[in-house]
């Protein structure tokens, strides 16, 4: 089924997120949508599934104009979507999952689960899939709830299939099986719409590239252009990809943590046991797929989770246990994951939320009073020294960019006299221009002597920065290799293998690259 | 691990993950078990009483009589007392030696039914004790918290917060009696009490659906609508000479009615009761095994997912939410219709909290929720059989306590941390 976008407008208020975009999809091609974070390529999608309603322009599938009032009707049409954030229900099994909302029903409106088994069954053979029909949603790793996405979308006969950013969530072995599997349903004449901001990902699959950048569409791109081209069709400028540092340069270790654990409410070590130490003036990236216990351990070494076991010392002083000002007064900065949750407050201005954490004295506060001329002269200069994009220092920080907010969590962290800095997910929602200017000032950070923890799920940010890296899995460290290990390792490393047996499984391959050097 | 099951394709992803559980030891099962078991043995040798208890099974309208089961209190009391003291010291040993650390289930059971035997067999000593009037006065006051809880599983599950059963309740029971004292006709006070329940529903399914106000407070101001609306109207109205045709008579079950004890229990109620019965069924099947149930559910867990595979998340919260209203009124025409047969004003005295109260403790799940609104009338029926044979050695109003005690405890003790639906009490706002 060929589909085709003629015109899609779409406005939030006085946000045009899509601004007349055109784009055509053939039946058996893979095409990228390649753009930033906030470039408006999730909006766009959200139109053609039905969930919103577009201003202007027109949806045709096979040239007949349609009309969706709603997701239900994109899929009538043979609209199948692969969601970021998986739409399927936790306490469900997978039968129940793909059968929802088309269920079929025996005598007296009984499911016939039988049916929606089979129906599970037969299309995981087709693709080789290993799913079982009858295991909960929320027992299942990620990689195997995306296929689940996937059969749900299959089983209601998809002839056009929208995969929104689904590689976020994958290892890098993960990633190259959906690959794998978007190449097989392109076969069998799927239309396919790939929407991310992985340059590499995008060269591998596509066979015809569409850039948007603001809500519009740039320009169509080459599958073999090269990722600065490609970049730089993104982001409007040309922007270096690589991080430029010097080797590190490391002391004696500042932070020493020894079998730490963080048990949640269910009783669960999401942590488990896990030792490290971070030397002054090095980076130790801690790698890893979303939710195999990275927020919890940075949480665990900034005071924020209730139930910890062991220690850590920072500067030969326990931390462990302290509430967290008291570990933010010993010197330790912070970049939490979710800036817009845990980071700022939205409603506060720039300046504001600049002073936040030292809300407690001087020189920001006397006898109670907040000093607006000291804290107003120190945040225009954190604002030019961070190149932070604002209308002035009393914008409402909810009103930035996502790059610009993290600039501002950035200059607030690292203004202070720091003896360790923890950033997590420090690109996260970023875009590329903002990416190189915040590596460029972690770099920086560690060259003054500070020792650093990045936790990143993004492999290009792990290997660009790290001096060490760390890999978890399922709470606990599998091992700490170093920055050249090549990125087939850390991907077994990721899915649990230890360095030792991940190193021999990819070994072949590394000796055909090391001989075609 | 070893380098063999290193295979190209990555062999761990596949395995479930399963986290190293934390044994948490918690000293509070085997203190509270050693607090009950205290008061036994108080109430055994410190405080003795003398004589025999006699525990009536048959009730004054059975064809086959049975002869009271006499018991001689001292020294029964005495021996579950000590098999008590010695079930909590069990509770200690497993809660600190055990594997996991937790109590199992039948001893808090076995421990609470010896409990109770132990405590009435002190309390009515030299007495008559009708056991079987106690059981079926039980069934009485729970039937409408069954009706209460299921109306509240119902709407939870769908992602509505129902604190307004309590005003449901008590319109369906108002409505019930308005319209018995006008026709006359119990079919008709039966459905108009249902109709009344669905009309505080549309209330709370519009504000809390389409206007997104606050479920718990939109629950709250309807309580108190309901009360200060009914209060009102039964001053201005006379609703209080329903008249006999309009009343739900008791339709004893053929043969089964006979049964010792389990026949009065079970099969000689009005057809409100009866009907209860195949409600509980019907809420159970629907929600776990039909496809309206499987909406519903997905619904109340992850509305954005039922949306995206088609499901009018707005138009199944409302029509849900206002069955769930249609059967909690049908809980106030039995207060009205069956049990007391008039309507006095604040009738429901809470049984819409307790029903709430039931949901929790039954973990959101319609056959546990119907035990749990069991345990909360057994409690009730206790104290009305205390008072009514006569018991002084207890003080009146700890008895009358008895209930709303239970409730807390159980609730604020026993459920502990229990996941309820992801998305009861949050609005639904497609962005």
């Amino acid at each position: 089924m060929k589909l085709e976008l003629q015109g899609i407008t779409k406005r939030f208020g006085s946000l045009v997120a899509n601004d007349h975009i055109d784009l055509v999809v053939e039946p058996g091609e893979i095409h990228c949508l390649l753009g930033e974070n906030g470039a408006g390529k999730s909006t766009l999608m959200n139109v053609l599934y039905g969930l919103y309603q577009a201003d202007e322009g027109s949806i045709l599938l096979d040239d007949a104009v349609q009309h969706f009032s709603g997701p239900g009707d994109a899929m009538a049409a043979g609209i199948g979507m692969v969601h970021q954030h998986f739409m399927l229900i936790p306490v469900f099994t997978v039968a129940e999952n793909v059968m929802l909302g088309h269920e079929q029903t025996r005598a007296g409106g009984l499911l016939d689960l039988a049916a929606a088994r089979a129906k599970v069954r037969e299309i995981s053979a087709r693709f080789g899939f290993d799913v079982d029909p009858d295991a909960r949603i929320e027992d299942l790793p990620v990689g195997v709830q995306q296929r689940v996405e996937i059969i749900k979308a299959l089983s209601r006969d998809a002839k056009v299939l929208v995969f929104d950013e689904p590689t976020a969530v994958l290892t890098p072995q993960e990633t190259d099986e959906l690959m794998a599997i978007m190449r097989q349903l392109k076969q069998s004449g799927t239309a396919i719409v790939f929407i991310t901001h992985k340059l590499r990902e995008v060269r591998e699959v596509a066979d015809r590239i569409t850039v948007v950048r603001l809500g519009k569409v740039v320009g169509e791109a080459s599958p073999t252009a090269s990722n600065s081209e490609l970049a730089a069709m993104m982001v409007g400028r040309s922007v270096s990809l690589t991080v430029e540092k010097t080797p590190a340069d490391p002391g004696e270790a500042a932070l020493v943590v020894r079998d730490l654990s963080v048990i949640d409410p269910q009783n669960q070590y999401v942590v488990s046991h896990v030792d490290f130490e971070v030397r002054r003036g090095e980076i130790l990236a801690i790698a890893g797929v979303q939710g195999n216990g990275q927020t919890e351990l940075t949480e665990a070494l900034l005071g924020l989770q209730p139930r910890t076991e062991g220690s850590v010392t920072l500067d030969g002083v326990e931390i462990a246990g302290l509430a967290p000002r008291r570990i933010l007064d010993a010197g330790v900065g912070f970049v939490p994951e979710d800036r817009g949750e845990d980071g700022l407050v939205g409603e506060f201005t720039i300046s504001e939320n600049l002073m936040l954490d030292r809300s407690n004295g001087a020189p920001f506060v006397r006898g109670g009073a907040v000093q607006k001329a000291v804290l107003d002269a120190f945040a225009e200069e954190k604002v030019r020294e961070f190149d932070i994009r604002a209308q002035g220092i009393g914008t409402a920080v909810g009103r930035l960019s996502g790059g610009n907010q993290q600039k501002v969590v950035l200059a607030r962290e690292l203004s202070r006299e720091l003896r360790l800095f923890v950033a997590a997910q420090p690109t996260r929602g970023v875009d590329v221009g903002s990416i190189e200017f915040i590596h460029k000032r972690i770099v920086a950070t560690r060259d003054q002597g500070v020792p650093i923890i990045v936790v990143s799920t993004e492999l290009d940010e792990v290997v660009a920065l790290a001096d060490r890296i760390a890999v978890m899995y399922r709470g606990g460290i599998v091992g700490i290799v170093p920055a050249d290990t090549p990125r087939d390792v850390l991907g077994l490393m990721m899915a649990g293998e230890s360095p030792e047996s991940a190193g021999a499984a990819v070994a072949p391959a590394v000796t055909t690259t090391g001989a075609a050097q | 691990m070893s380098a063999e099951t290193a295979a190209p394709v990555v062999p761990a992803a596949h395995a479930p993950i399963v986290l190293e559980k934390a044994i948490v030891r918690s000293p509070k099962a085997p203190v509270i078990l050693g607090v009950f078991a205290l008061l036994a043995l108080l109430a055994a040798f410190a405080f003795p009483r003398t004589g025999t208890t006699r525990f009536g099974l048959s009730t004054s309208r059975d064809s086959i009589q049975l002869d009271p089961i006499p018991v001689s209190t001292q020294p029964v009391v005495a021996v579950i007392a000590v098999l008590l003291a010695l079930l909590a010291i069990l509770a200690a040993v497993i809660v600190a030696r055990g594997r996991t650390g937790k109590l199992p289930l039948w001893l808090t059971i076995v421990f609470a039914v010896l409990f109770v035997v132990a405590f009435l067999t002190w309390a009515v000593a030299d007495g008559l004790l009708p056991f079987t009037g106690l059981l079926v006065g039980a069934l009485g006051v729970s039937t409408p918290l069954i009706f209460g809880a299921l109306g509240g599983v119902l709407s939870e599950r769908v992602g509505v917060v129902n604190v307004a059963i309590e005003g449901q309740l008590l319109f369906g029971a108002f409505s019930a009696a308005l319209v018995g004292v006008a026709t006359g006709s119990a079919a008709a006070a039966l459905i108009a009490a249902a109709v009344a329940g669905m009309l505080v529903s549309f209330v709370l399914a519009a504000f809390s659906i389409k206007y997104l106000v606050d479920q718990v407070i939109v629950g709250v101001v309807l309580n108190v609508l309901v009360t200060g609306l009914t209060t009102f109207l039964a001053g201005v109205i006379d609703v209080d000479k329903i008249p006999a045709s309009a009343r739900f008579a008791t339709v004893p079950i053929p043969l089964l009615s006979e049964i010792p004890v389990v026949g009065p229990l079970l099969f000689r109620h009005s057809l409100i009761v009866y009907f209860m019965y195949i409600a509980v069924f019907a809420v159970w099947f629907g929600l776990n095994k039909t496809r309206w149930g499987l909406r519903l559910r997905a619904v109340g867990e992850h509305p954005k997912a039922a949306d995206t595979v088609g499901i009018n998340v707005g138009r199944t919260r409302f029509w849900n939410v206002s069955l769930a209203g249609a059967i909690a009124g049908i809980g106030g025409a039995y207060l009205a219709l069956d049990a007391i047969g008039l309507f006095s004003k604040e009738m429901t005295n809470g049984a819409g909290f307790i029903a709430l109260a039931a949901v929790i403790f039954g973990r959101w799940d319609p056959v546990r929720a119907v035990l749990a609104a069991l345990l909360f009338g057994f409690a009730t029926s206790l104290q009305n059989s205390l008072s009514a044979a006569g018991v002084t050695a207890v003080p009146k109003e700890f008895l009358l306590m008895l209930p709303y005690l239970i409730t807390v405890l159980a609730v604020a003790g026993l459920v502990g941390q229990v996941r309820g639906p992801a998305a009861a009490g949050k609005p639904y706002i497609k962005s």
